[in-house]
């Protein structure tokens, strides 16, 4: 309605506004038309100017013309000083009731002409394109961080504190302490890089096993000591699409006075459910790793072929995860903890196969290798 | 290790037992299982059958037309083995019979027509002969079904051998039914054996053993008259299924004593042995094994000896001068056990791991000699009724193990389960494994039979796991611990880290890596990187890569190298450790270390120090709370990749916590012309040592402030820091704080000279500031400046 009145009203409707004022101002002086019958033309002829307003700047004028120190609405207030009190008063009320109604009216009108114009500028919006793409080459974490994060979080959650070890160890912090006689095969040069000073790179991280022990001492009662001490380790091997000599492992112990086989288990399956999300059955069996006893290997349920056998699995239904146990008690002696008061279990796990498992990673060199091409991919 | 299931049925009965299920338990109680083979079911419908008719071939000079009569019938086929002849016993696959992937039809072989097939006995998959057609010795009826006398028929499973390491008794048959019996809750046979107290008035073996501490135990004896040349069938089908190759009867024995026992043997012929010495010597010498190789023998290596001629590695391989010929008849049987330290270190100094001496590393029962010896008597009287025993048994027991008792109660078990298992279970269990219990209620005392005494089973935790395994870990209940709740002891160390690796990474777009704790040799000097001696790895298999690190930055310029050909922007970090020398008790200084480097051909080398710049200070600022400072050092002199003039130490209040620099003009140029390389190494463990500062919130005044840019003028050589140190000197309680908005510097307008802007912000917390009052404060400021050289542009 308002827009096929178009432009050309806007003159119009002044010369218009400025005849009726002049008609009004004769009338009333020849005495004609009564003030009500003046208001009732006034009223209309505002609707009529009203209607054909398209711009802020239009209504404006309108505004001028009727309310302002010369407006029409104004006039006839101006006018009521020359009337009876009694007549005053009727017409009083008639006259600010207009003026209240084109003031109303005026400001509606406002807002109608402001949805008008907004509505105009999304209409002419420009069409921005959001397929463009935008992102910057984002950064990345190492696919080792991004898996160890998600799992010391996990064990952040049953209250397990995360704890740190030296790359560098002594002999004793990584045989001796874990049961590991001198004779063992394990302490067989070539698996272990020995340095000059007769320290080591760390073999595996039950190296931290003993420092720990030592650093939180027997657990107060009912309060077990829940650790788990991630860690790089080495093993001096020629390397190879899965053999490297630099790897991380992740291990973990929980030492209290009442700390069974029982509870193994059930931490366990509760942990690798959470990390494999899914509700992950396990099974335990006999395995021997000197500082553990009884020892165990712990199997999960194949996920490719939900336990019913397939190549993954080598058809067992099982996956062998990791080694676990009772810690044994000349390892909890040399921690400082009476086995004969206390009991513990601790198992390892292998960060750079659970990443690999995890991102279906065929070549452990990736982890090392610095090349961005492949590093770059890990964004979350 | 392969393990026949009718071997186990000798030792305990297998009868309803359901196979596949108890393989299972085996791999849940006692080793894991990784394969089971269905040996013999391809084999049907053979039988005996006797040549009666070898005729020519028409078209053929190497087959032959044969006519074998299988009792029922006489069937006429083509047979292309040199070794038929009329009257031999042959196994026979008659029409619709199967031999292995072949199924027997009526085929025709070069025009003639063949109605079966005489077997070889690797077509019947029991060795792997296949110069000519089997010959059966004895006598069955002809047409009997030929799995009537041989055991083809069986269940073969393999045990991951490095889950037995720990238990030597499981490197035999006899060990496993064992374990298989006490999971049947069955009887255990006792061997069969010979008793050799039989023989003890014959003449001893002339034995010495000089080495007591290599050798625990040297048990042997002397037969004669061995007129058996072959096997008997069983005995080979039995060999070739658990892996071994029937060789002739003497050595088919000593293996078949292995895998029965898990006891090697070795036999030597008595023909050219007199005496046995059992020694070290004092040279290094070379000697020829069995298996026709030279080998150099060191002076730490165990040997048997005729006198002072080396006869066999003991433990490990015989000698082939010693060993068993054709026409051998007098045999030596050597049953001994030694030091599991001293074979494995033999075997592997000599690269020769055979199956005695994995077996012997494993630290075997030595008091399993005898009995293999009469077991060996047993099994070679059966079979050649005829052999003589020549010397009585002649046994040097050097070393012995201890008897072990363990004490322990239901108690102790019950805590270490966390369940209830019955005392009689414990009983029942422990007693079927070979434990000798004592027990009174609850209270145990078991005696370790000798076969788990020699390293596995020593404390109390070990029997848990025996009574733990049998039971059945799937039968445990699983419940958490009944454990208070008390809060963690939190590590800001570590949130810390991942705060800077989340900040780097999808912050500033960087890439995390992760490099050696060895400096890469080939790489260093192909950048021209110079490092400083560090200690070192003495047995590296990289031998290059011998020098531990001190610090990171040139494993990352090494990454840089690696990738700028890929990637024209970069910038990678990693938290990795370092040594910084050695400490004062001799021990590394490991250190963890932060590195940074950006690199990129797009920003100029300014840029892209100053992109790295802040950087470090966002990321200490954030995890701190306190703005980094920096200062001039000279590490250009220690490390050559290092700008000598556009490098900075970091600081943390006092501390210095590490530097930042560009990269030397002579190493960027190696690595890539173009590129623009700033880096970065921060020491984390320096950087914990301040806590971070406790954040104070200030209150906001009410009233408006007032913001005055001034441009100042002054040397070019005038660092920022020496500017807003004048202007920290000039008190003004109103100044809230200041920070630069622009350096301009240009040559033609500004000779020697920059415009430094800085924004001064004014406000008052107890009123509006009065215009002259900031203009006051302004020309205050100013004034101090220009005692310094320093003027308003």
């Amino acid at each position: 309605m308002i827009k096929d009145k178009g432009l050309k009203l806007g003159g119009t409707t002044m010369l218009s506004s400025l005849r009726m004022k002049a008609f009004l101002l004769k009338q009333y002086f020849l005495g004609g038309l009564s003030m009500t019958e003046n208001l009732d033309k006034i009223k209309k002829q505002f609707y009529e100017e009203l209607n054909a307003v398209n711009s802020k700047t239009e209504l404006e004028k309108i505004r001028v013309s009727f309310l302002g120190k010369k407006g029409l609405v104004t006039e006839q207030l101006k006018n009521l000083r020359n009337l009876s009190p009694e007549e005053k008063k009727t017409a009083g009320m008639k006259v600010n009731s207009l003026k209240n109604e084109i003031e109303q009216a005026i400001v509606n009108y406002q807002t109608t002409l402001r949805e008008k114009e907004y509505l105009q500028e999304i209409e002419n919006a420009e069409r921005y394109d959001y397929t463009i793409p935008t992102r910057r080459d984002a950064g990345t974490l190492h696919p080792i961080t991004i898996v160890q994060k998600q799992i010391e979080d996990i064990f952040k959650t049953m209250g397990f504190i995360i704890e740190d070890g030296l790359e560098i160890q002594t002999e004793y912090n990584n045989f001796e302490t874990v049961n590991i006689p001198k004779d063992h095969p394990a302490r067989d040069m070539q698996d272990t890089y020995y340095l000059e000073n007769g320290q080591l790179l760390k073999t595996h991280t039950s190296a931290a096993q003993n420092t720990i022990m030592r650093k939180y001492g027997a657990p107060k009662k009912g309060e077990p000591l829940k650790v788990l001490f991630p860690g790089r380790c080495f093993r001096n091997e020629n390397i190879d699409a899965s053999h490297e000599n630099t790897f991380f492992q992740l291990e973990g112990m929980m030492i209290g006075d009442d700390i069974s086989i029982s509870n193994l288990i059930y931490f366990m399956k509760v942990l690798l459910s959470e990390v494999f999300e899914r509700d992950v059955k396990v099974r335990l069996r006999p395995g021997f790793f000197p500082f553990v006893e009884p020892g165990f290997e712990l199997d999960i349920n194949c996920a490719i072929c939900s336990g019913r056998g397939c190549p993954t699995c080598k058809n067992s239904g099982w996956l062998e995860l990791l080694p676990c146990g009772m810690i044994h008690p000349n390892v909890l002696q040399m921690g400082g903890i009476d086995p004969d008061r206390y009991t513990g279990f601790a198992f390892g796990l292998g960060l750079t196969r659970l990443a690999m498992m995890k991102y279906n990673i065929k070549d452990i060199r990736l982890f090392n290798s610095g090349n961005l091409k492949q590093l770059k991919q890990f964004t979350r | 290790m392969l393990i026949s299931m009718n071997w186990i049925s000798e030792f305990t009965d297998l009868d309803g037992v359901d196979i596949k299920e108890l393989i299972n338990r085996f791999t849940l109680s006692t080793a894991e299982v990784e394969d089971i083979y269905e040996m013999g079911n391809n084999i049907k419908d053979v039988v005996v059958g006797r040549i009666i008719e070898v005729n020519d071939h028409p078209n053929s000079h190497k087959l032959h037309l044969v006519k074998v009569d299988i009792g029922s019938e006489v069937v006429e086929v083509v047979c292309g083995a040199p070794n038929v002849y009329v009257g031999a016993l042959v196994p026979f696959a008659k029409l619709g019979g199967r031999v292995g992937d072949l199924e027997i039809k009526e085929v025709s072989i070069a025009g003639v027509v063949s109605r079966g097939m005489c077997c070889s006995e690797k077509e019947l998959g029991i060795s792997d002969d296949h110069s000519g057609i089997m010959i059966i010795e004895e006598n069955y009826p002809l047409g009997t079904d030929i799995k009537e006398f041989m055991q083809l028929e069986d269940i073969v499973f393999e045990v991951d051998n490095k889950s037995l390491t720990n238990r030597p008794d499981l490197w035999g048959h006899y060990g496993i039914a064992r374990e298989i019996a006490a999971l049947n809750k069955r009887q255990l046979k006792p061997l069969e054996l010979v008793d050799s107290s039989l023989y003890k008035d014959l003449a001893p073996i002339d034995l010495r053993v000089d080495d007591n501490q290599k050798t625990y135990r040297f048990s042997c004896i002397t037969m004669d008259n061995i007129r058996k040349k072959k096997s008997p069938i069983n005995m080979r089908i039995r060999l070739t299924y658990c892996g071994m190759r029937p060789i002739n009867l003497l050595a088919d024995l000593t293996n078949y004593l292995m895998l029965e026992m898990g006891q090697p043997m070795h036999a030597y012929d008595n023909r050219k042995v007199k005496d046995i010495r059992v020694k070290t010597f004092s040279e290094p010498f070379e000697f020829l094994t069995l298996d026709g190789v030279s080998r150099k023998i060191d002076t730490n290596t165990l040997m048997i000896c005729d006198s002072n001629e080396p006869i066999g590695i003991a433990g490990i391989m015989g000698g082939e001068l010693s060993s068993i010929a054709d026409d051998t008849t007098s045999v030596l049987l050597e049953c001994a056990n030694f030091d599991a330290t001293s074979i494995r270190k033999s075997a592997t100094r000599l690269g020769l791991r055979t199956d005695a001496s994995a077996r012997y590393e494993k630290t075997l029962d030595p008091e399993m000699t005898v009995t293999a010896i009469e077991r060996f008597m047993k099994l070679l009287k059966d079979i050649d009724p005829g052999v003589k025993v020549t010397s009585c048994l002649t046994d040097s027991y050097v070393k012995r193990f201890k008897d072990i008792v363990v004490d322990f109660d239901k108690a102790y078990v019950d805590k270490y389960t966390g369940i209830d298992i019955s005392s009689d279970m414990m009983e029942e269990t422990l007693t079927a494994l070979g434990f000798k219990v004592e027990r009174n209620g609850d209270a145990f005392s078991v005696r370790v039979p000798s076969w788990r005494a020699t390293k596995d089973v020593t404390i109390k935790a070990d029997i848990v796991e025996e009574i733990t395994r049998i039971y059945g870990y799937d039968n445990f209940d699983a419940y958490s611990t009944k454990s208070l709740l008390s809060p963690i002891r939190h590590s800001v160390e570590r949130d810390n880290e991942y705060k800077i690796k989340t900040m780097l990474s999808y912050k500033y777009d960087m890439n995390e890596v992760h490099s050696y704790i060895w400096y890469e040799t080939k790489i260093n000097k192909e950048l021209g990187i110079k490092t400083e001696p560090n200690i070192r790895i003495i047995n590296s298999v990289t031998a290059e890569n011998d020098t531990i690190r001190s610090t990171i930055i040139p494993s990352l310029l090494g990454f840089v190298y690696k990738n700028a050909d890929n990637y024209p922007e970069m910038g990678i970090y990693e938290i990795g450790r370092v040594v910084a020398g050695l400490k004062e008790d001799g021990l590394c200084n490991e250190r963890k270390r932060l590195g940074v480097v950006i690199a990129s051909k797009m920003l100029s080398e300014k840029e892209v120090f100053f992109k790295l710049k802040e950087a470090i200070e966002y990321l200490i600022l954030s995890i701190k709370n306190i703005a980094p400072a920096f200062s001039e050092n000279n590490i250009y002199k220690k490390y050559n990749y290092v700008h000598p003039v556009n490098s900075s130490s970091i600081h943390l209040k006092a501390q210095e916590i590490g530097y930042m620099s560009v990269l030397n003009p002579i190493i960027r140029d190696n690595i890539d012309k173009k590129l623009n390389v700033a880096f970065a190494e921060i020491d984390i463990y320096d950087m914990e040592k301040t806590d971070a500062a406790v954040l104070e919130y200030k209150e906001v005044s009410k009233y408006p402030g007032v913001t005055v840019d001034l441009s100042l003028l002054m040397d070019k050589e005038i660092r920022y820091e020496t500017l807003s140190g004048y202007i920290d000197l000039y008190p003004c309680r109103y100044l809230d704080k200041y920070y630069l908005v622009d350096i301009f510097e240009d040559e033609k307008l500004l000779p020697g000279k920059k415009s430094v802007t800085v924004r001064f912000e004014f406000v008052s917390m107890e009123r509006t500031l009065e215009g002259h009052e900031v203009q006051n404060m302004v020309e205050g400021l100013l004034a101090v400046l220009k005692n310094k050289n320093i003027e308003l542009r």
